[in-house]
């Protein structure tokens, strides 16, 4: 039983068709997990649905044992899953460090420590600490984003599509980001774009084709496969 | 001497009433402001709601004074702002709770919301007007000047005066009081900086555990605050006519759209811009003039921009101004 | 046919309800009503036009109404010569003025980067402008506001016939929305709004003030009629025979002559009222007419269909390569135009123009009102709110009233509750309207008559 686990779900936006049929995710803590397919694939659905942004029509979700299909996004985050949406995921009107606060928003008691220790994972965030979040660059937004999403002790981290719209160099310093991250104890599942360095750095993959679960496996044997490489990877 | 005058003059007549009116208005937009931000409607009934919070201080002064309860120098209405305030949070969230919630929870077009203010607007309007009356009331009473023009006069031995009413510095004092208190809950609470996150980023901050129920109970009591002591500044300073309340609601629109709306302090700034501009525009500078030039070169017109029946205009022009040439306000406001 | 259905039970409905006023109160009042029910008709067809076909908030309803009216003025009242001699020159010098400056302004604004001294160099042509105006303009208006103050003191208009305004007005009003499409159409929906409100009460507001233009607040009174007057009718033989003969059995009646004249009399004077009434009912029912056949057809037409894909999705429209812009503009200046075309029938109606009645509650919020409770975007459900809402307006003190002496009649007259309400009657409209627009949006958004049964 892995500790955060989506079974067999089959969800769709409103009286729409199904955008996932019988789709699997599991993520452990420590591991980072890559969701992987083509455009359409149901990726981001998978996700939102493991978040409870919409309903599923069957399977269900468990935290660490607990079945939490039926309660509402809001309770799955107290209860210590943390997203990171792909657009509009930091407060651009707020400062870095508003941003954290309210990351944090939950937490009874003081902040102080827990920002503390989002600086030293984020040393831009440092210095940047009072400027409105809308002035900084790409790669620093999503840095706050990160930073926010950490701010409430999360076990389980889910992030869309982190590095889309940014330079590679900025992509590799997230990456490293998110590595550092997943050595906090904590289940990283993210969806990617550029599947071949989402692999590189996770520890299993998933790949989903039109809703369902194709391939699977751990990261170095994915970027191996050769089935895989030819139809997602470009090589 | 004739500097001195001149500079007293105008200190009078325009730079007083300016501060004052400006409050007022001030207090308004932010009022406008806050639910534009947060609940992302424009309130066509915001000069209504203002209205009825001040009802309610009129008909409790009132009914103080037939008690023989007042505040000696200062207001009657002072000690009944907070009753009046309590119901005008009331029935603001009544009113939320049996109109606006239902379009929230719907996520609605800000068009919807506008038009279902006018609805409110309508409302309001009818049950002032079966409560109190249409017509002009006055409920000020205490001490009505601060400096009279003619000790001014006496004590420095010029030739033009300083009026201060004590409506103006009252209004001017409760307003600085009011604003600042607000800034600092906005930014420096965990409450005030959850609420500019949800104005913000409503989805994130749903994500972040914000409760956007008490998101919009705190908006409506701040602006409830905000709409009562404004409306009831304005008053006193004045006089209460539901009309007049309603029409008031245009320069403050002008005002929160000036300082770019969304944002509480581009509409602070915003009602004093809009207020010195209409005092400035049509006052007549004949006398001020006269003051700095020899008396041969005394003019005979009223040296006058804009006839007083303008007044509104000039803020309703300011307000076309800046929308052709910086729709997002002099404070960069929600992009429009 | 079974989804005309509604719509024809909606107007016999409305119909019956006139009809129980005409026996009820009088045959006058209710024709009044219906005057007014027509010519609200026709506001709301223009801004069921600008809302319902293309989702444009315009609240300057009150503008382009009053526009509308002071082109009556402007057109049918002969034009006051002692008025043109001692200030017209100055009065067409300030308008000269004001040519050249938005002619400079543009090509200020053509011909030079943008730029903080552009924008100055605007700013004090401006004032300068302003200025000089007044300078020009102050002698003349003076003078002018002096001729005759109690009378006229204006400038008077140009003595055509008074139906000839209704086309002016509604090209004035479409001028005015050109200016206003060009500077408020880029702004989001609720801007829109605060825009449009706040360039009527400009408007009004210098209608209000010019007094060489219109008398402002002292009113114009005496218009001209395209139907006859009522003094005038009771001299007419025809009509004075017309009426002996429909009333003949109840004259044969009475015995003496004398009292037969007396009677006679007076069902003349009261029938000219009605005689009158109907004139102005068929002339408004035919403007109505012609511009629900027109709008219909235009709404069914690839016009109407291109506008309304704009409206349900605008980016997918402009994808597609429409010009949204242009089509926006030129709906809101046809919108504003008929809304104009009813201006100048209500003052024509009235007979007098008062510029300190515009005020935006009556004038822009009722209208919209009728457009939301009727259903947006369809004609039939337009004009039916203007009927129905403006029934509701005027009758609805009666109505309170009435429910007012139901619900306290238990208590006696001097009670201070019971003759608090007595008083608030009037007020009730307000309360009724609020209620009624509220309820509508919550339980029926499309409105009573909703676009889709008309659509098949």
């Amino acid at each position: 039983m892995a500790y955060f686990e989506g079974a067999k779900m089959t969800a769709g936006y409103g009286d729409g068709p199904d955008i996932i049929s019988s789709c699997s995710i599991t993520a452990n803590r420590g591991e980072i997990v890559a969701i992987l397919g083509p455009n359409g694939a149901g990726k981001s659905t998978a996700m939102k649905a493991m978040l409870g942004l919409l309903k599923l029509k069957s399977g269900t979700v468990t935290l660490n044992g607990e079945d939490i299909s039926k309660i509402n996004p809001q309770d799955r985050v107290k209860k210590g899953i943390s997203f990171v949406p792909q657009t509009r995921n930091v407060f651009a009107e707020l400062t870095v460090r508003e941003n954290l606060e309210i990351g944090g928003f939950l937490t009874e008691g003081s902040l102080e420590n827990k920002i503390e220790s989002i600086y030293s994972l984020f040393p831009i965030l440092s210095e940047k600490k009072s400027q409105v979040v809308g002035q900084l660059s790409g790669g620093q937004r999503q840095q706050v984003a990160l930073g926010r999403a950490l701010m409430s002790d999360p076990s389980v981290l889910m992030l869309d599509e982190p590095t889309a719209g940014v330079s590679p160099i900025v992509m590799d310093e997230l990456f490293e980001h998110i590595i550092k991250v997943k050595k906090t104890n904590v289940a990283v599942i993210m969806v990617e774009q550029n599947a071949k360095q989402a692999l590189s750095i996770s520890d299993r993959g998933y790949v989903l084709v039109t809703g369902q679960n194709k391939f699977e496996g751990s990261g170095n044997d994915l970027l191996e496969d050769p089935e895989v490489r030819r139809s997602f990877l470009g090589a | 001497m004739d500097f001195l005058n001149a500079i007293i003059l105008l200190f009078n007549f325009t730079v007083i009433p300016a501060l004052a009116y400006g409050s007022q208005l001030a207090l308004g937009a932010i009022f406008v402001t806050l639910i534009y931000a947060v609940l992302r409607f424009a309130n066509f009934a915001t000069g209504d709601m203002m209205s009825f919070g001040t009802m309610f201080a009129v008909i409790l002064t009132y009914y103080f004074q037939s008690l023989g309860i007042g505040l000696g120098v200062l207001p009657t209405a002072l000690l009944t702002i907070p009753f009046a305030i309590l119901m005008m949070i009331l029935y603001m969230l009544i009113i939320d709770k049996f109109v606006f919630s239902y379009y929230r929870v719907k996520k609605s077009p800000p068009v919807q919301f506008a038009m279902v203010s006018v609805g409110v607007m309508f409302v309001t309007q009818a049950i002032i007007r079966i409560i109190i009356g249409p017509s002009d009331r006055r409920f000020l009473d205490g001490e009505k000047f601060i400096i009279k023009a003619t000790e001014f006069k006496e004590m420095t031995g010029l030739a033009e005066g300083i009026t201060l009413k004590s409506t103006q510095a009252i209004t001017i004092t409760v307003t600085l009081i009011v604003v600042s208190i607000m800034f600092w809950f906005l930014n420096r609470t965990k409450t005030g900086t959850s609420m500019r996150a949800y104005s913000d980023n409503e989805d994130l901050a749903l994500l972040s555990g914000i409760d956007p129920k008490r998101v919009v109970l705190i908006t409506w009591v701040i602006a409830g605050i905000l709409a009562t002591i404004g409306g009831v500044l304005y008053g006193l300073d004045k006089s209460y006519r539901p009309f007049v309340y309603f029409n008031n609601m245009l320069p403050i629109f002008a005002a929160a759209i000036v300082g770019g709306i969304g944002n509480p302090y581009g509409a602070f700034f915003g009602g004093y811009v809009i207020a010195f501009a209409e005092i400035l525009l049509t006052y007549s500078y004949k006398k001020f003039v006269a003051y700095l030039l020899p008396s041969s070169l005394e003019p005979n017109s009223l040296m006058q921009l804009l006839s007083t029946d303008y007044k509104f205009v000039v803020s309703f022009s300011i307000l076309v101004i800046v929308l052709l040439i910086r729709p997002s306000g002099i404070f960069k406001g929600k992009t429009i | 046919m079974r989804n005309y259905e509604n719509v024809i039970y909606a107007y016999i409905i409305m119909l019956l309800l006139i009809i129980c006023v005409g026996l009820f109160q009088s045959w006058s009042i209710a024709l009044t009503i219906l005057n007014y029910c027509l010519i609200s008709a026709v506001m709301t067809i223009g801004a069921n036009i600008q809302w319902g076909y293309a989702g444009l908030i315009n609240f300057g309803i009150m503008g382009y109404t009053a526009l509308g009216g002071l082109a009556v003025v402007l057109v049918s009242v002969d034009p006051v010569k002692k008025a043109w001699q001692v200030g017209g020159l100055n009065i067409l010098g300030s308008i000269w003025i004001i040519v050249a400056i938005v002619f400079i302004t543009r090509f200020i604004l053509k011909r030079f980067e943008k730029s903080l001294i552009r924008n100055y160099s605007i700013a004090f042509l401006i004032i300068a402008g302003v200025i000089l105006i007044r300078v020009t303009a102050t002698p003349g208006i003076e003078a002018i506001e002096s001729v005759d103050p109690a009378v006229s003191g204006f400038l008077g208009g140009m003595g055509l016939p008074v139906l000839m305004s209704w086309i002016i007005g509604a090209l004035l009003a479409g001028a005015l929305a050109f200016i206003v499409g060009k500077i408020a159409l880029g702004l989001r929906a609720d801007y829109l709004a605060i825009a449009t409100l706040l360039i009527a009460e400009i408007i009004v507001s210098i209608i209000k003030h010019e007094e060489w233009l219109a008398r402002g607040v002292k009113n114009v009174i005496g218009l001209k009629r395209p139907a006859p007057y009522e003094v005038e009718l009771q001299k007419t033989q025809w009509f004075r025979d017309f009426i002996e003969k429909i009333y003949s059995n109840k004259l044969e009646l009475i015995n003496t002559i004398a009292q037969k004249k007396i009677v006679l009399n007076q069902l003349i004077i009261d029938a000219s009222s009605i005689f009158v009434k109907l004139c102005f009912t068929s002339l408004f029912l035919s403007v109505v007419i012609i511009l629900l056949i027109v709008t219909q057809k235009a709404l069914y037409s690839p016009w109407g269909r291109k506008m309304r894909a704009i409206r349900d999705n605008e980016e997918a429209a402009s994808a597609m390569g429409k010009n949204i812009v242009k089509e926006h503009l030129f709906i809101f200046i046809l919108g504003s135009a008929i809304v104009g075309l009813a201006g100048a029938m209500m003052v024509t109606n009235d007979g007098l123009f008062t510029p300190g009645s515009y005020r935006p509650m009556r004038y822009t919020f009722v209208i919209w009102v009728m457009v939301i409770v009727g259903g947006t975007g369809n004609n039939f459900g337009a004009i039916l709110g203007g009927f129905v809402v403006w029934f509701l307006w005027v009758e609805a003190a009666p109505i309170s009233l009435f429910l007012i002496d139901l619900f306290t009649a238990h208590l006696p007259e001097t009670n201070m509750i019971r003759s608090h309400l007595v008083e608030s009657a009037p007020y009730f409209r307000f309360l009724l309207i609020g209620i009624g627009l509220l309820l509508i949006m919550r339980y029926r958004p499309q409105g009573i008559i909703p676009e889709k049964i008309i659509k098949q």
